[in-house]
């Protein structure tokens, strides 16, 4: 007889492994017995910095990941980790392959790293990233980052996730056109080039720079000017000073109050995506058969698709 | 859309001295295609690294594929540290080139199932598949 949710919580409150890692994984089969669970964890959660990290895949950011989680030991701090990778769009499986980044972490009890597949979702993160975040908060992880699956251009969810969101870029990938761009690289707090012992990453330093300080936001002097530091898991370059930016990143953002701002972001975002997730569940088991019928009619060009989906909506109401 | 169901859950590793990863890898690539979450943590793992990882992710199933001859040391070591990490549900199988009479003496120590070299992955997910369904829920 499985343990029922509820009976976790005092466990998870107290940082017993095992209970937390089986509470997420019902978060993340999206059962509703856990919900009274996650319920009670959430008001004991909001007290973790919470640090998202995203690039390109191959850029190094569960590598980079691996050097800042010790970093953040050393100052004492729990680290929590999850680590987002893609599921197959045909199989629905998946290949999680970040904890090889961070094998060495594995000895250290401080430490609590979780892999979690897309599921379908878009956006760079899983459905139930931020539940597992809230369970980490919950039991005492003073700091947690979120990695993303390795995003193309436009996989900014992060941003509506973490308190500090910091983009690795690696050398070598595309020009300084590539840096102007709308997308992934406006959204970082910190930026980063990864692998900077390599000798091309000058150059994407330089392109990185020169982008932030074009257009026009930048008539009025920014109050946290966006930093682009290059680091190196490899030779250990840079980490340092990645630990201290995120520390004032963090401190910048409960000195000013933007904090808040971004903790109203971060719950708007969740409170949308459950109603999504709940409508869209209500609707395919209300309207199953009358969506097959429009799929048809529209893919026969007897219908438009956004005709359709007014008809789908006006019986679904 | 994203769904909403569980998905059973695999860690997979290569314990010791043992750089023999294509097979893994196959095994890996087969049970991703049959629909599971695989946590692959790569080559030269030790016991303890396994167990914690896989406690940490709550997987189902540990898969450890050994070519190096060391299985009658390595399987004992992990169901002792599964035990010791109250982690008992989870099922142990083994994969790789071993004698017969070892395959037998590692199911009577608690190994939930041996493959040999020879199993085709289909049988591979099977196995996994009515193991983890006669486990039950958990």
């Amino acid at each position: 007889m499985p343990i029922a949710s509820i009976e976790l919580v005092e466990k998870i409150l107290a940082g017993e492994t095992h209970s937390i890692a089986r509470l997420i994984s019902r978060a993340e089969a999206g059962s509703q017995e856990c919900r009274e669970a996650m319920a009670k964890l959430y008001k004991h959660s909001g007290k973790t910095h919470i640090i998202g990290v995203t690039g390109v895949p191959g850029s190094g950011k569960s590598t980079l990941m691996k050097s800042l989680a010790e970093g953040f030991r050393h100052e004492g701090h729990k680290v929590g980790i999850i680590a987002v990778d893609p599921s197959s769009p045909f199989s629905g499986g998946a290949i999680l392959g970040d904890r090889i980044r961070m094998n060495e972490l594995t000895a250290d009890t401080g430490i609590f790293i979780r892999s979690m597949a897309t599921r379908g979702a878009l956006g760079g993160l899983a459905r139930a990233t931020l539940d597992a975040v809230d369970v980490l908060d919950a039991a005492g992880f003073d700091v947690v980052f979120i990695e993303t699956v390795g995003v193309g251009q436009d996989e900014v969810d992060i941003v509506q996730a973490a308190h500090t969101t910091m983009v690795v870029s690696a050398p070598g990938l595309g020009d300084e056109i590539q840096a102007i761009k709308a997308g992934v690289l406006e959204i970082a707090d910190i930026h980063t080039v990864s692998k900077c012992d390599r000798a091309d990453a000058n150059k994407t330093i330089t392109d990185l720079k020169q982008m932030l300080m074009l257009g026009l936001e930048h008539s009025e002097p920014k109050k946290w000017p966006v930093p682009v530091i290059g680091s190196s898991a490899h030779t250990g370059e840079g980490v340092d000073t990645l630990i201290k930016t995120i520390n004032q990143h963090y401190q910048y953002l409960n000195d000013s109050g933007e904090i808040a701002a971004k903790c109203e972001t971060i719950a708007r975002n969740r409170i949308i995506k459950y109603t999504e997730n709940i409508l869209y569940k209500q609707f395919t088991e209300r309207c199953n058969e009358l969506f097959q019928e429009v799929i048809t009619r529209v893919t026969n060009r007897e219908e438009d698709p956004h005709s359709a989906a007014e008809t789908l909506l006006t019986t679904f109401k | 859309m994203s769904e909403t169901q569980s998905r059973t859950r695999v860690l997979i590793a290569k314990v010791g001295l043992d750089g023999h990863d294509r097979g893994v890898k196959i095994v890996a690539r087969c049970l991703r295609d049959a629909g599971m979450d695989v946590i692959y943590t790569g080559l030269h793992r030790t016991p303890e690294e396994v167990v914690t990882a896989a406690v940490q992710e709550d997987v189902d199933v540990i898969g450890i594929s050994i070519l190096s001859g060391a299985h009658m040391t390595i399987f004992p070591r992990v169901l002792e540290l599964l035990k010791e990490a109250g982690a008992d549900d989870i099922l142990l199988l083994g994969g790789g080139v071993m004698a017969d009479e070892d395959v037998v003496t590692l199911k009577e120590m608690g190994v939930a199932e041996i493959m040999l070299q020879d199993t085709p992955p289909e049988a591979i997910v099977k196995t996994v598949n009515d193991l983890v369904t006669q486990r039950g829920e958990r």
